[in-house]
């Protein structure tokens, strides 16, 4: 019987952590993240949780840590967002490359500058390619959810990755919603033991970590650690399963809403997929062929899948939370189009809009507005401007 | 699809409206509907004008988004009124209820127009009569309930009461304080 309760996005992932109850969780704060630890060092204070805590004195460190935690065989966790995350980045690349499970949550909030508290995507995505797997929120529910399936894609012996689980600072990490939890006991035996083969405090096997590899080994490393990404494409499938047979709750690479008919479809990440979900509903009442696919999954990219779901529709808008700078579009839009591209899916009309940078509110409208565009290009056949800004004042 | 009751408070950086609003999400949620409460965070300094936020209803929320055309509109300080455009897109049906000395009539030339329901409520000298310091957010809460009719008045009473209990579990004494509060703030709001 799941447990109905109320509370915050961040308060959601620490209670995920508390069940989850790692060897380490190394943190240093930073808004809107910082509840995450706050919390966490709270149930070992009150000795809920057996966990080691280390209060570094920066993000490098905090990362450092778990990687020297991971690496001698324990479950290592931490949180961050924006300049945290970037004052990790050659911790991540280490970690991922040195093959160590490590979870992290990432409350997502834009990078400086300018100085902004408030949420894009432009921190993660950053990291898009720094080798963890990158699994997106909804809300505060699918931020616990994917906290409790990602040590076991992560410690999966097929993939031996680290997972970061993203959702939307302030608009989910602070807002209280409902949310169903799982009982302790059934965490417990979900998440189960973590029990590494190769670890530094292994007597019986002594190993070295992080050695010198040079152009004999690093090549080879590399394309190991793309094999295991491409391994966890079906992991993830098969955690998703039987965490449905436990909860009910359905995951997969995407999420498709009201698409069975639809002709035109936004593809967004995160909180903003709950507010096209709304307009969804009220423009199907108006008799609009509109729906939503929501990526859960966004390293690896679900190519085949999300090119083979999308060949279907007329018009597709791919909403991005951060620009790529390159004069052309944002991540989540060329990773979309070459997906397509590559498998040969040239039917769709295929637009960008940058939206919600630093914060600025997404509201119906502006969704509203998207889906009628996307509707015009269907009925006269025009795309019009392909890279678009949405709701910025200019 | 059922109702969902939009609601929007502005008060001051450390004046509690925030957690005011966690507090009906709180409730609401004991009460067994969907809720969302939510802050707009800003620079967070004390004394500046902050909004915070509340959705309530029979079915689950998706909308991720502020609120800009509120059911209702709770206001805990009245100086807000002339520095913070609080009626913007309040809908006619519904009203503004403002902690405040002064008579709903007073306050209404204040409002810009508005023409839905005008509420005022003297927080203040409730929350020193029964609390013995200044805390709006309490009878505040009562207020709104009582005006929105949002839930069951009895089935709220007894939820808060549960709460405090909760929450004031080592500072039992200041539980019957907190319900007197409640309930004066719901038998003396004052509307036109």
């Amino acid at each position: 019987m799941a447990i109905r309760e109320r509370m915050s996005g961040n308060e959601a992932v620490a209670f995920a952590m508390k069940q989850i109850n790692p060897d380490v969780v190394a943190a240093f704060p930073i808004t809107p993240s910082t509840e995450i630890p706050q919390y966490f060092s709270t149930y070992v204070s009150n000795g809920e949780v057996d966990t080691e805590f280390i209060a570094v004195e920066s993000e490098h460190s905090a990362m450092s840590a778990c990687i020297g935690a991971q690496a001698a065989g324990g479950r290592a966790m931490t949180a961050t967002s924006a300049n945290g995350l970037a004052l990790m980045w050659e911790c991540l690349y280490i970690a991922a490359c040195s093959r160590l499970p490590i979870v992290m949550a990432v409350v997502n909030r834009t990078m400086s500058g300018p100085l902004n508290i408030h949420n894009d995507h432009s921190d993660s995505m950053g990291a898009r390619d720094s080798g963890w797997i990158q699994l997106y929120s909804e809300n505060n529910q699918e931020a616990y959810d994917n906290m409790l399936m990602a040590h076991r894609i992560a410690e999966h012996p097929s993939v031996m990755l680290p997972v970061m689980v993203c959702q939307d600072g302030f608009i989910t990490s602070h807002a209280v919603e409902n949310i169903e939890l799982v009982e302790d006991d059934k965490v417990k035996a979900f998440v189960g033991e973590y029990n590494p083969v190769h670890y530094l405090l292994n007597r019986d096997n002594p190993i070295s970590m992080g050695p010198l590899d040079h152009f004999t080994h690093t090549f080879e490393h590399k394309r190991q650690q793309a094999q295991a990404m491409m391994n966890a494409k079906n992991v993830i499938l098969e955690v998703a399963r039987e965490f449905e047979k436990l909860t009910g709750r359905k995951y997969g690479f995407f999420e498709e809403y009201r698409t069975e008919d639809a002709e035109t479809v936004i593809v967004v990440l995160n909180s903003t997929a709950g507010t096209v979900k709304y307009v969804v509903d009220q423009m199907r009442k108006e008799g609009k062929k509109v729906g939503l696919i929501k990526p859960r999954v966004y390293r690896p990219f679900p190519v085949d899948e999300i090119a083979s779901a999308l060949s279907r529709f007329k018009a597709i808008a791919v909403m991005d939370k951060a620009d790529s700078f390159n004069a052309a579009g944002g991540p989540l839009f060329t990773d979309v189009t070459s997906a397509m591209y590559a498998k040969s899916v040239f039917g769709p009309k295929v637009i960008n809009y940058i939206y919600g940078l630093g914060g600025r509110d997404v509201r119906t409208d502006d969704i509203e507005l998207v889906f009628n565009n996307l509707l015009k290009i269907v009925e006269t056949g025009e795309v019009g401007s392909v890279y678009n800004y949405l709701g910025v004042r200019e | 699809m059922g109702k969902v009751v939009e609601i929007r408070w502005h008060g001051r950086g450390g004046q509690g409206a925030k957690t005011a609003s966690l507090l009906l999400a709180d409730v609401a949620f004991y009460t067994g509907k969907y809720i969302q409460g939510f802050p707009e965070y800003g620079p967070e300094r004390m004394g500046a004008p902050m909004t915070a936020y509340n959705r309530i209803s029979d079915e689950r929320l998706t909308i991720h988004s502020n609120i800009y055309e509120p059911d209702y509109v709770v206001v805990t300080d009245d100086t807000l009124l002339t520095s913070v455009d609080v009626t913007a897109g309040l809908k006619e049906d519904g009203a503004i209820i403002i902690n405040t000395t002064k008579s709903p009539e007073e306050i209404r030339p204040l409002l810009k127009g508005y023409k839905g329901k005008v509420c005022t409520v003297d927080a203040k000298t409730i929350s020193i009569e029964t609390l013995g310091r200044y805390f709006p957010n309490t009878p505040m809460l009562g207020a709104v309930v009582k005006v929105s009719q949002v839930m069951d008045e009895k089935e709220f009473l007894e939820h808060m009461e549960e709460s405090f209990r909760h929450k004031f579990a080592k500072k039992p004494e200041v539980i019957e304080g907190n319900m007197k509060a409640l309930k004066r703030a719901m038998q003396e709001v004052k509307e036109i």
